[in-house]
Parts: C-alpha cells; structure tokens; sequence
C-alpha cells in the first residue's frame, strides 16, 4: 500500500490561466470589479480578456507525484512566478482549477517579513511562525536553524545590520524546517555563497525525496541535476512539457538563443569571416559538431597597420556563457606577423569532446610584445558564434575527458 | 499517461520505499478555483474559524515584533501616544475655562470629562484606522507568504488595546486627582471600550480592501475622523434640543461614548438604547467586513506594486 501512496498524485493543474493588466489604473479598477462580481457570488470566469488585459499564465495543465521534481523554465516575464503564486494559494486562478494535497510549503522571497530592527533571533520566531510554526516547534528547531545559517556570533544582532547573505541563509535556514508535501521553490538558489548554495541544495534534495516540488530557476545545472519533468513557458503558455529534462532545456536555449555578438577593437582588427564547418546553420538552425569528430573554423580578417606581431586565441563557453575551454594559435610561444594582406586561417578541432547542448565561441587577437610576452589584446568578438552538439552525452557537466580505465581483477 | 510508464514509476518507488514516511491516507486537499468563495458558506465560515484559530500564535508574534521594533527605535516611546490627548484636553480645558467657548454642564470636572472622552474618542479611530495602516505595512508578506490573513489584524487589534491601557493609566491618575467617586456601573466600562473597538475595527475593516487599492481612502480616513471628532459629543455633553440632538442620534459613535463615560462617572444610562444598537450593528457589520476582506485578498495582491 506504501508503494502506491508513494506515488499518489499530490499537485494537479487543470487549464489555469490568470489575467494580468498593463495599465495600473485599469488594474485597480478591474480589482474593485472582480471583488464585487465574487461578493454576489458570481464566479470570475470570464473568458474574453477586457481592455489592456493579457494572459499571463493560459491553460496550463500538468500533475506531479510525490517524489516528482518539475522543472519551470522561461525567459523572465513568462508566467512561472504568477503560476507559483496560485499554486501558494496567493491569487486564484481565472480560469481552470487547482487541486493541492497535505501541507505545502514555499521557499519564495525568503526573509519576507523579517523586521530589520529586531534581532536574528526575534526574526527567526516571527518568519517560523509566518510559516505555521508553533513556538514549541521554534524552541526545538532554534540552535539547527542558527547552526545551519552558521550566524551563531550575530543571532542576537539587529537583522539591518546583516549582509544581504546573511539575511537569506537565515531565511531559507527557516524555510528549510518545513516538511511539506509539495514544496514550490522560486529561485533562491541563486544567492548565497557558493558553499552555502550546496548546502541549501542538498537540504532542498532531502525535501524532494519526500515531496513533490516544483521548481522555478535558471540554473540549468541545477534543473538537470534534481528536476525529473520539465515544462518551458513562455508568455504564460506551455510550449514543452516532458521527462527528458536535458531535451527540454536544450528546446529552451535553441528557443530562446543567447547572446548577441559584442565586438571591441574592430577598428584594428576586421573579422571579415568567420565560418565553422562551412557553416551549414540557418537562421532557424545552428551549425552542429558532432561529438568526437573533427570540427573546422575557418577564419577571414584584416589587420590595421599598428599591428605587427599578434597571436589568436578562440574560447567557447557553454550556453550560460560560463567558460568551458579554449583554443590558441600558439599555445608553445610564437607569433603571426602582419603582412598587410587579407589573412586566411584554418583550424582544425581533432574531436570534439562536448556534452550534449549548445556552446557559444569568442574570439580575441592578442599582441605579443618583442621580449615575446603577451600583450595588450587588439580586438575581442564576443559570442561570434553558436553551434549545437547534438549527439554527446547528456550531462550537465559539459566535457566528457578522454581517459583510459582499467579495472583490476 | 502510458502503461509502461505507469509500471516504472511503481518501480522506482519500490526502489525508495524507505524513504518515505507511512503513508498519510487523507492528506488535506486545497481547492484554487475562479469559484466565488461566498458558493459554499459552511465551507467558508469553517476556513474563517479555522483560519482565526490558527492565527493567535502569529498574531502575537507580529504584535510583540511592532512593539518591540517601536520601543527600540524611539526614546520617548508611550510619550507619542499619550501626548495628544493631553494637549488636546488642555486646550479645551482653557478654551472652556477662559470663556472663549461656552459648554454645557457635564457633571463632572471638565478636565475629567475632556480627557476621558478624548481618550476614548482616541480608542475609536485607532481602531478605525488600525486594519488598512497594518494591512499597508504587511503588503511585502501579504503579497509573498500564505499564513492567515486574521493575524495581521488581530497583531494591529493588540496594538490598539495596548494604547488605549497607557492612556487609562492617565484616566486613573485624573479620577484619583479630582476624588470622583466611581458608581456601581464602572465594572461596565471595559464592555464600552470594548465596542468602540468594535465598531471602529469594523468600519476600518470595511474600508481596508479598497485603500489597498487607492492611497485615497486613507487620505479620506484621515479628514473624515477630524471633522467627526467635531460632531461627537466628546468634549461637549450631548445636545438635548433639537436640531443638535439629532447629532446625538444619528452619530453611531454617541451613544457609545456617552454612555460608557458615564458608566465611569456619573453611572447615568440615558442613551443605553442607542448602545444596545450600535453595538450589535457592529458586530454584524465586522462579520461582514471580515468575509469581504477574506475574499477581497487575492484579486489584491495581484493589483498590490510589492
């Protein structure tokens, strides 16, 4: 019977949808509408948007089991916190419907309610009982809470005097006490130091085991990481809902494709073409490299007089433009000499090693000094170019070394 | 959803039996519809009760964080909250006493009479504008956290009551000065107070979704108690000839100040009737306000600029 209620249906979404209202002054209006329309007991439903009204969440269905992990992305502004919002019960939906089951339990905004000039202790009471704690239950959770926050030296001061880090390793140290059934998480992983991130991520990770979460973030590793279905919105739609998590945050980046191409110092150095493997992309279509094949760059450009000695290094970040490797014309010393004439370079990758997914490349030409030292850099072409390895592995760590493994009998 | 699915998901959750606490058969289940609120009375009226329950716990706690952060950012403290009435019975008491202005006869020492009726005039709007101050103040949890939205109003409630006790303290120390003898009907006095809470509670209550709304209403709150003040016969004894008695009649605030002044002093009840009334009419008219609250809060916090 355990197994069963195991995986019992605990959040269900049925066609939600929500209006929102551009103009402010017509938003209040409609509030005092909608008020009143509830008060003689007319349901909001209806279905045609009035003046300046959109949708900001439309017909979003899905349901999630205990031990499920859904995963909200979507450029900002496209509905995910509003639909966190009605999920928590903060505001209804206009139309469609809800169904929650057990306690739910949201680490949104953490800190809220925290009074600067009380100090952490007194804030640590106030938010646990915001959150549905009793004192009793504060009493017990009290010396884990502050050794969790690690703020045993300033507990007794004025919260106003915390950093913006202390003050959310507080608040989530708080919100992390709850034991929910469906715990909804909008994007306080994102601050903190790097060792308080992990350790917030593994407390969420025990929570998840029990619960079902829904989890709003733009870290995709961390999707990857603890999410197991995964939904892309954008403006209040649902455009992908899926299990394969790494396909669907892959269908996110091609959707909504990063960086626009940055050039500083183009008056000295003209990129008159820079092509990768022929360069086969379209504008709806990224060029591809295949994983373990060999990958060309072909390279075009004109140097300004000023120039003489110069070397070329090519770095490719992945698609959250964190830095992954790099390659250099002259990684043993050396240099290019300019001759005056429209330069043609090929390069050739011998294999690509990359996970699945989309990467982003930048080029920089950097002087080399007559005592051979690197110098000032010439020119930066920043995301020059994106291309898309469709067939690595999948995993959010984005290169896959080649070793040899040997296991002893 | 697939059968093959259906079939792993068991599978996996076999896997992680362990993790998962005994199985809770009724989880609770909360519904988010379009639905009106008021469709289902005995539901609703179970989630206020509910909801009022669970929220002392809270409520204390928001009180005793106002109170504390208010005593530690100020040096004078009680001094704000008891300096007004003061002055503004001083002021009366000179005009009165200069001939300036010419009152009725009140019974009592008119400095008595002023400041207990300022002072219980004070309770009033404190009470009036309590709900829509707290509720501006809280708009960041409002807006953010699901707890009971009660606590808030019963935290602002506390800090009403909290008042009105320190300027009793100063009613006590003047009934003691000028040796007024209390009548039998004092013990009622606490009962008095307690309506005008209740009657400014429910009109602050009932005004409290709209001034979320529009800063106007607050505004309106402010200009409305001054002129009041001046139509209540706080530091006149009610009028007897008409037309200004009517003013005694049809002011809901009269009759419940009157009579629990008197109760205090002269133990007379000569407007119990109107009390009766009004004090039963703001009971209804709090229940009132507080469904229109309740409902009103989730079309607010999508218009609310957090």
């Amino acid at each position: 019977m355990i197994v069963l209620m195991s995986g019992e249906i605990l959040v269900s979404a049925e066609n939600v949808s929500k209006k929102f209202c551009r103009s402010l002054r017509r938003s209040l209006w409609y509030g005092v509408k909608d008020v009143g329309s509830e008060l003689v007991g007319r349901s909001n439903v209806e279905a045609s948007l009035r003046k300046d009204e959109f949708w900001a969440v439309k017909d979003i269905s899905f349901e999630l089991r205990r031990g499920e992990c859904l995963g909200l992305i979507g450029p900002n502004g496209a509905g995910k916190s509003t639909l966190l919002k009605m999920l928590n019960g903060l505001i209804k939906p206009d139309r469609g419907q809800i169904n929650m089951r057990g306690r739910i339990g949201a680490l949104i905004e953490l800190g809220a309610g925290f009074n600067p000039i009380l100090t952490g202790r007194e804030n640590i009471y106030i938010n646990g009982s915001i959150l549905g704690f009793t004192r009793s239950e504060m009493d017990h959770r009290l010396d884990s809470i502050v050794e969790f926050a690690e703020l045993e030296e300033f507990i007794d001061m004025p919260v106003q005097n915390y950093s913006s880090g202390m003050k959310v390793r507080l608040g989530f140290s708080v919100a992390a006490q709850l034991d929910p059934d469906v715990l909804l998480i909008d994007e306080v992983l994102a601050v903190g130091d790097v060792g308080f991130r992990h350790k917030g991520l593994n407390a969420v990770n025990k929570i998840m085991n029990k619960a079902a979460v829904i989890f709003v973030s733009h870290s995709m590793p961390q999707l990857s990481r603890v999410c197991t279905d995964i939904m892309v919105i954008d403006h209040g739609q649902s455009l992908l809902f899926e299990k394969e998590v790494d396909e669907g945050i892959e269908y996110y980046f091609d959707k909504f494709r990063g960086p626009s191409a940055m050039e500083v110092g183009s008056e000295k150095v003209k990129l008159v073409d820079f092509k990768i493997n022929s360069d086969q992309g379209t504008d709806d279509e990224l060029p591809t490299a295949k994983f373990k094949e060999p990958f060309f760059i072909e390279l075009t450009f004109l140097l300004s007089g000023e120039i003489s000695a110069y070397k070329i290094n090519i770095g490719i970040s992945d698609k959250e433009l964190i830095p992954v490797a790099f390659l250099t014309s002259h990684p043993d010393g050396g240099y290019y000499l300019n001759t005056g004439q429209e330069n043609r370079i090929k390069i050739e990758i011998l294999s690509i090693p990359f996970s699945m997914g989309i990467y982003d490349m930048s080029i920089y030409f950097e002087e080399v000094t007559d005592s051979g030292k690197e110098g000032q850099i010439y020119a930066r072409h920043l995301s020059i170019k994106q291309f898309k390895v469709p067939n690595g592995p999948h995993n959010y760590m984005p290169v896959l070394l080649q070793s040899r493994w040997e296991k002893h009998k | 959803m697939a059968d093959s699915e259906i079939a792993s998901e068991n599978i996996r959750s076999q896997d992680r039996e362990d993790l998962f606490p005994p199985a809770v058969l009724d989880l609770p289940v909360t519904v988010y519809s379009p639905e009106s609120a008021l469709r289902q009375p005995g539901k609703m009226l179970r989630d206020m009760s509910r909801d009022l329950w669970s929220s002392r716990d809270l409520a204390w706690r928001i009180f005793l964080r106002d109170t504390r952060a208010q005593h530690r950012q100020s040096l004078l403290g009680y001094f704000w909250i008891l300096l007004p009435p003061l002055v503004q019975t001083a002021i009366w008491v000179f005009l009165n006493g200069s001939g300036i202005l010419k009152i009725a006869d009140t019974g009592i020492p008119y400095p008595v009479f002023v400041l207990i009726g300022t002072m219980l005039w004070s309770s009033f709007t404190d009470a009036l504008r309590s709900p829509l101050d707290i509720s501006n103040q809280s708009k960041p949890i409002l807006a953010r956290v699901n707890f009971p939205r009660e606590a808030i109003i019963l935290a602002g409630m506390g800090q009403v009551a909290l008042n009105t006790a320190m300027r009793l303290l100063f009613v006590a120390m003047a009934i003691a000065l000028f040796r007024i003898t209390l009548p039998y009907t004092a013990f009622l006095f606490p009962i008095g107070v307690l309506t005008l809470w209740i009657l400014g509670l429910s009109i602050g209550l009932l005004l409290t979704p709209l001034g979320l709304l529009y800063s106007d209403v607050g505004r309106g709150i402010g200009m409305v108690t001054t002129l009041w003040f001046y139509l209540t016969p706080v530091v006149y004894p009610p009028p007897t000839e008409f037309p200004a008695s009517l003013l005694a009649k049809l002011n809901p605030v009269s009759p419940l100040l009157v009579t629990t002044r008197d109760w205090l002093t002269t133990g007379s009840t000569d407007q119990l009737v109107g009390f009766v009334v009004v004090s039963l009419g703001s009971l209804v008219l709090l229940f009132i306000a507080w469904i229109l609250y309740r409902v009103s809060m989730p079309h607010l916090i999508v218009r609310m600029q957090t």
